[in-house]
């Protein structure tokens, strides 16, 4: 399977696209504003069929545009970004306006379907590149801001009275997250990219409870469902993104079920725990 | 030094006047109860000393500079909101998140910042119950854990909006004597926004009571008088004592239960106090 060069370029692409996505969802999820990721990717389905009209990459047209709306909801503050009515009129919008620029351009009813549902086999070699700078862009944003974010997005008032903009930091989540929304969208498709950005940050935080260990949980199950949804789609020539989707949702699922054993476990082991002689102010091995 | 120092004090919020011309001073080592219906204006006032809400008029101080935001030595436990019960986070990368959390880089912790979130669990009672994630937590539960937050970063000022809302009258009484203790224990100032003044009475020093704009500052017995209370609240009122509690009462009609009854949730607030109706 690895040698095909289309094969190959597909992991890269996935793989880089996956660990964006994965950390960047992690966060998403925490604040409660999937549904604005959601969006984004509408938007950015508008700028990429504006692209096609004008010649360029539609890559950089669904860049272009995701940022741009990213910045403005985030600019909009917590009262429009969080209201799921104005967010769904946005985004029924802008797949109209997709529309209309498709209208416009016949030609190019496959790409349409490569963009709303994505195509990871056929990525070409230099977008990978593209891909990997975007994603380490994302990446270095994202660790720079993450510990004020996490404060703003667990806290939001104490935040600010320590002296954190809460809207500075929203309007650069949502830039990276519309930079990882045009990413991922080159994998699953604007109209997938849940799958990839949500999924596995929600599976990871209803497993764990530690930011740290969401985090790399989340990015390690978007990277397995990415990979193995490609290598699924090569044995069964079924698209890459149905698997990828099956096996988000899939994963979200078993880890929802109900799992009865494990919290009386831990109960048990805290009251263990209690039993003990008085609390020291030591800290404590976590 | 006083640790709060309002002068002449004017704050307005979208261009209505919430504190019009207050005056106050509170000082080192004092636990104050900040009372008054709802929309007197008591998250305003914290939020105010936390440098949040510029006043119009007049100048605030604090530990004697300016009120400015980003203050570490000031701590704030906000008015519990909902979003807090649906996030999967353990409490105790809750209470983690707050400690230099304005600082940019990765949100991992060395070994003292840990300590200092153990330090602030144990103060709290809430080690064991920050190994759950929030989710599995109960009001009561939660109000710890920010209580926890509020205590990172070793503040010398704590201002605790409405810990007492949706707990019963035993939770109420723990959280009340937690927060009396912790104020002994660390020698801070507190001061503790809540609805009705009977929970509160055995911890106070001074009551700061809040209605129309206005602002009375003192002991119990200074402020919780007929007189004062008719000028804030802008009617007859008359206060009644009761086996060492107290009632604000308007007409037949307990004033203090009557203005919080709307946000009391499923009820339970009503129970305790429904005699007083009668009294
Ligand atoms: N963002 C805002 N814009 C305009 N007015 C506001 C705003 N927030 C609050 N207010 C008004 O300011 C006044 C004071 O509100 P505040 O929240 O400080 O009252 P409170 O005493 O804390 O009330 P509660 O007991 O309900 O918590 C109220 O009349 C309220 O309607
Ligand atoms: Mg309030």
């Amino acid at each position: 399977m690895l040698d095909y060069d289309f094969m190959r370029t597909a992991f890269a692409a996935a793989g880089v696209v996956a660990v964006v996505s994965g950390a960047v969802g992690y966060f998403l999820v925490l604040r409660g504003q999937t549904f604005a990721g959601h969006a984004l990717a509408h938007v950015g389905f508008t700028g990429a069929t504006g692209a096609f009209l004008v010649g360029v990459a539609p890559l950089w047209g669904l860049v272009l545009t995701t940022v741009a709306a990213g910045v403005g909801m985030g600019l909009m503050g917590e009262r429009l970004a969080q209201r799921d009515v104005a967010i769904g009129l946005v985004l029924s919008l802008a797949l109209g306006f997709g529309l209309l620029f498709l209208h416009f351009y016949t030609a190019f009813a496959t790409q349409a379907t490569a963009l709303l549902f994505g195509n990871v086999l056929a990525v070409e070699t230099g977008t990978v590149w593209t891909l990997a700078a975007l994603g380490a862009v994302s990446l270095a944003a994202l660790a720079a801001i993450s510990r004020p974010l996490l404060f703003a997005s667990v806290q939001p008032e104490l935040a600010e009275a320590k002296g954190v903009s809460l809207r500075l930091y929203s309007v650069l989540f949502l830039a990276i997250v519309a930079l990882a929304t045009a990413e991922c969208a080159q994998i699953v498709g604007v109209l997938l990219v849940f799958s990839l950005m949500v999924g596995p940050a929600a599976t990871a935080q209803r497993v764990t409870s530690g930011v740290g260990t969401g985090i790399l949980l989340s990015v390690a199950l978007a990277l397995a469902e990415a990979w193995i949804g490609i290598a699924l789609a090569f044995f069964t020539d079924w698209p890459s993104s149905f698997w990828i989707t099956a096996l988000s949702a899939g994963a979200y699922l078993l880890a929802a079920l109900p799992r009865p054993a494990w919290p009386r476990q831990a109960s048990l082991l805290s009251h263990q725990a209690l039993d003990q002689p008085a609390p020291s102010l030591t800290p404590r091995k976590r | 030094m006083s640790v709060i120092e309002f002068r002449d004090v004017h704050l307005a919020l979208g261009g209505r006047p919430v504190l019009s011309g207050v005056d106050l001073n509170v000082g080192a080592r004092e636990f104050v109860g900040v009372l008054g219906p709802n929309g007197a204006g008591k998250t305003t006032l914290m939020r105010a000393v936390l440098g949040l809400v510029p006043p119009s008029r007049g100048a605030i101080r604090v530990l004697g500079r300016p009120a400015a935001r980003g203050n570490p030595a000031v701590g704030y436990m906000p008015q519990l909101r909902g979003a807090i019960a649906s996030m999967r986070l353990s409490g105790w990368d809750f209470v983690a998140g707050v400690v230099d959390g304005h600082r940019l880089g990765l949100p991992f912790l060395g070994k003292a910042a840990r300590a200092e979130v153990d330090r602030a669990l144990d103060l709290v009672g809430a080690r064991d119950l920050a190994r759950r994630p929030l989710t599995e937590t109960s009001g009561g539960e939660r109000q710890r854990l920010l209580l926890a937050q509020a205590l990172i970063g070793h503040p010398r000022l704590l201002l605790l909006d409405e810990p007492l809302i949706s707990l019963d009258p035993h939770h109420q009484r723990a959280v009340v004597e937690l927060a009396r203790s912790l104020q002994g224990e660390l020698g801070i100032t507190v001061l503790f926004s809540a609805h009705e003044l009977n929970p509160l009475l055995g911890a106070l020093d001074r009551v700061l009571y809040l209605g129309r704009s206005q602002a009375a500052l003192g002991t119990v017995d200074e402020v919780i008088t007929g007189p004062v209370l008719s000028r804030l609240y802008g009617s007859a009122i008359d206060v009644v004592r009761v086996n060492g509690r107290i009632f604000v009462m308007s007409g037949h009609h307990d004033a203090e239960r009557d203005d919080h009854r709307h946000d009391a949730p499923d009820g339970r607030c009503g129970s305790s106090g429904a005699h007083a109706h009668h009294a």
